[in-house]
């Protein structure tokens, strides 16, 4: 399964390093990246692919979600088809 | 990989705009149940839910944890309970208190299915069904009822909408510690569908199979945020934003139905794109029409920005489903819509413009609290009013009113949570008795007869 990966907030070091240092552990392989930072906001997208993950879905969007609140910023974990759905006929 | 606005605008939609999907709604048939005794039944009754629904609620929240998107609801349908009880008269309540308890069991918000279908007429048996809605609704917590009285291709059971006004007023008095919560429960139809998945009006239909997931999707709030970003677009332009809307919110309940049934071991049923508000501000109907450019919701030209909504609903969302289902269109129950509390609190909704609304919308009059003193025959009236427009434009029309005991017009009543609260709104002081004791069938329109 794939799921996109979002990380928005304001910019601060280490944001990346400390998201992938969470995928790598669980070995949840990122497939793809991009980020863009707007004065000082930050958004990150991911996507990645949980096929080898060694982690459930659920316990990845909660330990996404502790991440996030240690970091200040939001950090969603959804699986890819929900935007499929709405943005592909 | 997907466009980054697009994921940003789908986040957005949840955060911001209010975006959810209501309600997953399993529909399970009993007609598999009925056993030569009424315990028989009650217990089999009980068992096939609980079997059918242990995972449901589980299965809800997995899926919103999955997908990123609340799934505020999880809700279970039923055959007409009319029908499984249909050999056990007078002892109606046994079958309730099963269906009411497998409701607690399963963890579901709502069991709707405490249903009768009298349209054209009425059995000994769906009388006396009918005449224990009240004890039912009064001593059970989570089962709904509805009672189909119209339909356009058989009339109107006037006789059965006469015997609905006394059970609401009687629904009202046994529940009059609650401000009448039980009426909250109760809906009347007229040309009632068999797969709604919304509640107070939900049952599985005879013609549905053996356990079926049907998915509502709302999003006032997210229609709202769109029109707000083309505030001197014409009319043809609000439209075509409002179908697109639309198309979004329902790929989202299609894909969260076709998932769902898959892992619930269940027939996929159908998507019901209604824009269900809520009493929260940012998730109002009433909100959506007053951006449209009417001053207060009920004031003179409501009624054509809501057909316009609730037409590129449709559109949208018909577009985005092969499976739209259920009443798919704007709901706008006046207690659970901040937009339409504060329109009736100025004295602007009135129940006589809510009636017309009900004309180009997709049910009728809904959560509306009218005062305690209102008499049975005047809300018998009040329905046939309703069932009359439905009948005559093919459509489903509703009425969910609550008389509340010892209140009178310009009070409030608070009913909490989704059902929210609401202005005792005022009825006309005439006498429409002698119309209602008439009884008998108010026929079929010409076009109902299609053969």
């Amino acid at each position: 399964m794939r799921a996109i990966i979002t990380v928005i907030g304001k910019d601060k070091t280490g944001i990346i390093a400390s998201v992938s240092g969470m995928l790598s552990k669980y070995n949840v392989n990122i497939e793809d990246i991009s980020q863009t930072v707007l004065g000082d906001y930050f958004t990150m997208i991911m996507l990645v692919s949980l096929d080898n993950a060694s982690i459930k879905f659920a316990d990845l969007v909660k330990n996404a979600e502790v991440l996030g609140k240690e970091s200040g910023v939001e950090i969603h974990v959804q699986n890819e088809e929900i935007f499929n759905a709405i943005h592909k006929i | 990989m997907i466009n980054r606005n697009e994921i940003l605008e789908t986040i957005n939609m949840v955060k911001n705009e209010h975006f959810d999907v209501r309600t997953i709604t399993m529909g399970i048939s009993l007609l598999d149940c009925i056993r030569p005794t009424v315990k028989e039944t009650a217990d089999a009754v009980y068992d096939k839910i609980c079997y059918r629904a242990k995972n449901l609620v589980s299965t809800g929240e997995d899926l919103a944890t999955e997908y990123g998107v609340p799934i505020v609801n999880k809700r279970i349908s039923v055959t007409p309970a009319s029908l499984v009880s249909a050999s056990f008269a007078g002892h109606e309540t046994v079958i309730a208190k099963a269906l009411d308890r497998a409701a607690k069991t399963t963890g579901v918000d709502f069991l709707g299915g405490y249903t009768a279908l009298v349209h054209k007429g009425m059995t000994n048996s769906e009388k006396s069904f009918i005449s224990s809605i009240p004890e039912v609704l009064a001593t059970t917590e989570k089962l709904c009822s509805s009672v189909n009285v119209g339909s356009t291709r058989s009339g109107i059971n006037m006789d059965a909408v006469r015997l609905m006004g006394e059970v609401i007023k009687q629904t009202a008095d046994k529940t009059a510690d609650k401000d009448g919560f039980g009426c909250a429960k109760l809906v009347v139809f007229c040309n009632a569908v068999e797969d709604n998945p919304f509640m107070a009006g939900a049952f599985h239909g005879v013609g549905e199979g053996e356990c079926v997931i049907n998915v509502g999707v709302s999003g006032p709030g997210v229609v709202h945020h769109a029109l707000k970003a083309i505030p001197d677009a014409d009319l043809i332009t609000v439209a075509e934003t409002v179908k697109k809307t639309a198309f979004k919110i329902t790929r989202v309940g299609e894909l969260i139905a076709t998932v769902a049934a898959k892992r619930l071991g269940a027939t996929q049923g159908i998507v019901d794109l209604s824009l269900a508000p809520t009493p929260v501000m940012g998730d109002s109907v009433g909100h959506i029409l007053e951006e449209m450019g009417i001053s207060t919701v009920g004031g003179h030209g409501t009624t054509a920005a809501l057909a316009l909504l609730n037409d590129a609903v449709k559109k949208g969302g018909t577009m985005a489903s092969s499976r739209v289902g259920g009443l798919s269109g704007a709901f706008i129950p006046v207690s659970e819509d901040i937009g339409m509390i504060d329109a009736a609190d100025s004295g602007v909704l009135t129940l006589s413009k809510l009636e017309a609304m009900t004309a180009v919308c997709s049910v009728g009059i809904d959560m509306v609290a009218v005062p305690g003193n209102t008499s049975a025959s005047t809300i018998s009236a009040i329905i046939a009013d309703e069932a009359a427009i439905g009948m005559v434009n093919s459509k489903t029309t509703a009425v969910r009113i609550i008389p509340v005991p010892g209140k009178k017009e310009g009070e409030y009543v608070e009913f909490g949570g989704l059902l929210g609260r609401a202005p005792i709104m005022s009825v006309k002081n005439t006498d429409s008795s002698k119309f209602v004791l008439r009884g008998g069938i108010i026929p079929a329109p010409i076009h109902g007869n299609k053969n």
